[in-house]
């Protein structure tokens, strides 16, 4: 069920309804029933993935909560009764336990993961290779479900299982509240990776019809609704006409390309999330914040604390931290600083793990070799820009600039263009195109190239540029506002017709300027796919 | 609290207004090129009580003259016709016809029986928007709507309109409340001349067989006319593209048989027409123009009068003041476009092209 169809929109209404309609205590199981309703839709196949997922994380889980519990209360009373060593001892056997559990857990979730999206992109490699080798006869691929927002639903488990065993919370003592948590289904679909600590807070209690709360939450909802029809559906079309004819959009065009598809990509993306925050807010549920502007970003790093946030914690808190601080990386931290001297050899590690950290970011958003150079190109820019500090700082000494509007506009734009070349490989899925493209950006590009026709040619009307400008403009404007503070408070704080206007003129623009319905292929949000 | 209460009412209205005025003038008006989107409405229009209703797709309105029919065998008639219109939506046209008046006959063009399922959106549109709300719209929206199609899009045409925006044009703001009349109680006119020549014959076909669901509207069209004292008339118009097949046509003849219903197959009656198709169509012999038309006409208005003893009314003056207005715009019509054709070359006016 796409958020944008007419299917999602009359099930929302009705969940919302019934939502504020039952009693009070049954808010939470009802949602649970909503959601795995949701899910059944989509294909009841997967409800088997998701149930699996959820009753092996929530006994693996619990079986660690309860152990820690047992032990830490029974070692409060008895360790006086130990000497130092023995106490070490039989703090590692209890945890030697509980490792077992968690890593069974955790490699059977990430297995059921692997399966489903990585086995045919694995034997797709293996057949490249024997072909390399001269055999022709490679492995035959299998036909395997892709179970909606698997990644998401699993990151988001492995997340509260992996805090469970690091004892930062007690388990869930609920089967079916956790079934919730993991199957909530205005994020089941596209993220964000939620935290159990933060969304278990709101999503059990009760919750009473607030108007603010709810007048938000619609609020939101479109704003998400203007950004996915009216701007990236729109320019989905000139991005797929400059996808499918690299003969004829190439040089200035694939810079085009590119910047359209930032902007797709940021619309989509950013939309849906909007959908999903203001569909849980008009429930009184609080779903963690996705994006903050990322494209004011003055560089990559300052990108990616901005970008699918989410997604980027998840990856530092449970992959770059542990990775980083294991055994084997203070080893080779020793050793690469004895070799190589302190200065080189401390940044061996920390560029190691970065570099897991991102190929595993790479890999996650696809099982695709373009995703994966993807993921390695954003490691390799922030290396480089590391490595780059040293200099940076000598600039600055000689040219004092920071800090100035020029400055910090420059860097804004170095990063729109930095991103939005590296979201080529996401954009031409084929990473020696990709490669191609952006080669012919600097080798084909000319003035001569430009003209209005080929942009006509891409499928949209100068009314439609025109639509997709404005729209961007918006979205830059509302941007500029949120710096300062909570643009729908500053518009709860207009007059009631002002707020009527905004409101209403969006709703109308979304309606008659949105790219749905017949004439228009109804487009999947990208981010559905993971 | 009352302060809250009125200003969520005036939003309502407000916002329900600027959604009604958007929808008005997003919809399209097909006041000029593609006229036969405008005409289903049109029905809605006619006071008068109709004895004969044809009810079909193109092979009935643009091959039949209810003007013809009228001053010259007084026969009050009206086409309930549209651009490909499917069976089930003649069925439920017919349906909501007799719930509206009882008419003595109602004929059916069978041609589109070769149409088992719901076929173009575009067309749909042709001939349901036009519809006043009712159950048989319901329904004929719910049998005709294709797989790219949502119920809610018929409720809201804005949802399917809405792409018009970039389109609009003074036409949409001049119509958006009303309509100019289109047809001549659901006639199509052309008086031009594209003569016939080299029509294909048709290419065989794996399966001749009509589809079940073309036969249980068909049924259900038979009954309804049976249950409703109404005579169903099977027609098949003399035009010779799309091409009919004989196994098509023994079809429909043993239907007639079987259920006592009548079948006049025009392209067998050709010569007693007088049809030529050097002068008589407009496009090479898929439409009748004008002069085709009025010598079709003249035999259905015969026969209506003859073997189905419906009346002469032109005695009746409420009846003779709506024609005398429909004949004053026929005339018109036959002028412009006379005229267009010594100017032009072509029936449409230089604003229409």
């Amino acid at each position: 069920m796409l958020f944008t169809s007419y299917g999602f929109i009359g099930f929302l209404l009705a969940v919302f309804v019934l939502y504020y309609l039952i009693p009070k205590k049954m808010q939470w199981p009802f949602l649970l029933i909503a959601s795995y309703i949701f899910y059944f839709i989509a294909d009841p196949r997967y409800l088997i993935f998701i149930a699996i997922t959820t009753v092996t994380t929530f006994y693996g889980a619990k079986v660690i909560s309860d152990k820690k519990v047992a032990f830490d209360g029974w070692f409060k009373e008895h360790k006086k009764e130990y000497e130092k060593e023995e106490r070490k001892a039989l703090k590692a056997k209890e945890h030697s336990a509980e490792k077992k559990i968690f890593l069974a857990c955790l490699l059977f979730n990430l297995g059921i993961l692997a399966v489903t999206k990585y086995t045919n992109f694995t034997i797709a490699n293996i057949n490249s290779l024997l072909s390399a080798f001269g055999r022709a006869d490679g492995i035959s691929f299998v036909d395997l479900i892709i179970p909606m927002g698997i990644s998401f639903y699993t990151f988001q488990s492995m997340g509260y299982l992996i805090d469970v065993y690091n004892g930062k919370h007690e388990a869930q003592d609920n089967l079916f509240k956790f079934a919730l948590f993991v199957s909530f289904f205005p994020q089941l679909v596209q993220g964000p990776i939620s935290r159990y600590h933060d969304l278990s807070q709101t999503l059990y209690e009760e919750h009473s019809f607030n108007w603010k709360t709810v007048s938000f939450g619609l609020e939101r909802i479109l704003w998400g609704f203007f950004k996915k029809l009216v701007i990236a559906d729109r320019i989905l079309v000139a991005v797929q006409a400059i996808i499918a004819d690299t003969d004829t959009y190439n040089g200035f065009y694939a810079f085009a390309g590119a910047m359209f598809y930032a902007l797709e990509l940021y619309a989509d993306f950013t939309g849906g999330i909007d959908i999903t925050i203001g569909v849980a807010e008009t429930m009184g549920i609080k779903v963690t914040e996705n994006f903050i502007r990322p494209y004011f970003s003055k560089n990559i790093k300052e990108y990616w604390n901005r970008w699918h946030i989410t997604m980027g914690t998840w990856f530092t808190d449970y992959i770059f931290y542990p990775i980083s601080a294991s055994q084997f990386m203070m080893k080779l931290s020793k050793k690469s600083r004895a070799r190589l001297g302190n200065n080189l050899g401390k940044r061996v590690p920390v560029y190691l793990s970065s570099f897991i950290v991102w190929f595993t970011t790479g890999i996650w958003h696809g099982a695709s070799w373009n995703f994966i150079v993807w993921g390695l190109g954003n490691f390799v820019v922030i290396m480089i820009s590391q490595e780059l500090e040293p200099f940076y700082r000598w600039f600055h000494s000689k040219v004092h600039v920071r800090g100035t509007f020029g400055w910090r506009l420059f860097q804004v734009i170095r990063t729109v263009l930095i991103m939005s070349s590296l979201r080529m490989f996401d954009c031409y899925r084929d990473v020696p195109l990709t490669f191609k493209m952006f080669g012919s950006i600097f080798s084909q590009s000319s003035l001569s190239q430009i003209n209005a026709e080929a942009f006509i040619g891409m499928g949209l009307t100068g009314f439609d540029y025109l639509v997709v400008f404005v729209g961007m403009l918006i979205l830059v404007t509302v941007s500029l506002i949120g710096r300062s503070g909570s643009v729908r408070e500053k518009i709860y704080g207009l007059a009631a017709p002002v707020r009527f206007i905004i409101w209403y003129g969006l709703f109308m623009a979304t309606l008659v300027f949105g790219a749905y319905g017949i004439g228009y292929s109804a487009s999947q949000f990208i981010y559905n796919q993971f | 609290m009352m302060k809250k209460f009125i200003a969520i009412i005036l939003s309502l209205v407000i916002a329900l207004t600027g959604i009604f005025l958007a929808s008005k003038l997003l919809e399209p008006k097909y006041m000029s090129g593609i006229l036969e989107g405008a005409m289903i409405q049109e029905y809605y229009d006619d006071p008068t009580d109709h004895n004969v209703v044809f009810i079909g797709d193109c092979e009935l309105y643009e091959n039949i003259s209810p003007v013809y029919l009228w001053e010259n065998y007084g026969i009050n008639s009206y086409i309930r016709g549209s651009a490909q219109q499917l069976i089930w939506q003649s069925y439920y046209l017919a349906e909501e016809t007799v719930k509206m008046e009882h008419p003595d006959v109602i004929v059916f063009n069978v041609l589109s029986m070769k149409y088992n399922e719901p076929q173009n959106e575009a067309y749909n549109r042709m001939t349901l928007d036009g519809m006043k709300w009712s159950s048989s719209k319901v329904n004929s929206i719910k049998a005709s709507m294709t797989d790219e199609e949502n119920f809610i899009d018929y409720v809201f045409p804005i949802l399917r309109y809405h792409s018009r925006w970039s389109d609009l044009s003074a036409e949409d703001f001049k119509y958006m409340f009303h309509r100019d009349k289109v047809s001549f109680n659901g006639y199509y006119m052309r008086v031009d001349v594209k003569a016939a020549e080299n029509v294909p014959e048709g290419r065989p076909l794996a399966d001749y067989q009509f589809g079940d669901n073309s036969y249980y509207y068909l049924d259900k069209l038979t009954k309804l006319c049976k249950e409703n004292d109404v005579k169903l008339v099977l027609v098949k118009a003399p035009t010779l593209y799309p091409y009919w097949y004989d196994e098509w046509d023994q079809q429909i003849k043993d239907y007639a048989s079987a259920n006592g219903l009548d079948y006049i197959n025009f392209l067998e009656l050709q010569d007693e027409l007088g049809l030529d198709w050097s002068q008589d169509t407009y496009d090479g012999g898929l439409h009748l123009n004008l002069a085709g038309a009025e010598k079709l006409s003249d035999y259905v208005g015969n026969m209506l009068t003859t073997e189905y003893g419906i009346p002469d009314r032109r005695d009746e003056s409420a009846l003779n003041e709506y024609w005398d207005k429909v004949i004053e715009r026929y005339n018109a019509e036959i002028e412009r476009q006379t005229t267009n054709i010594k100017l032009y070359g072509t029936v449409h006016g230089p604003e229409e092209q």
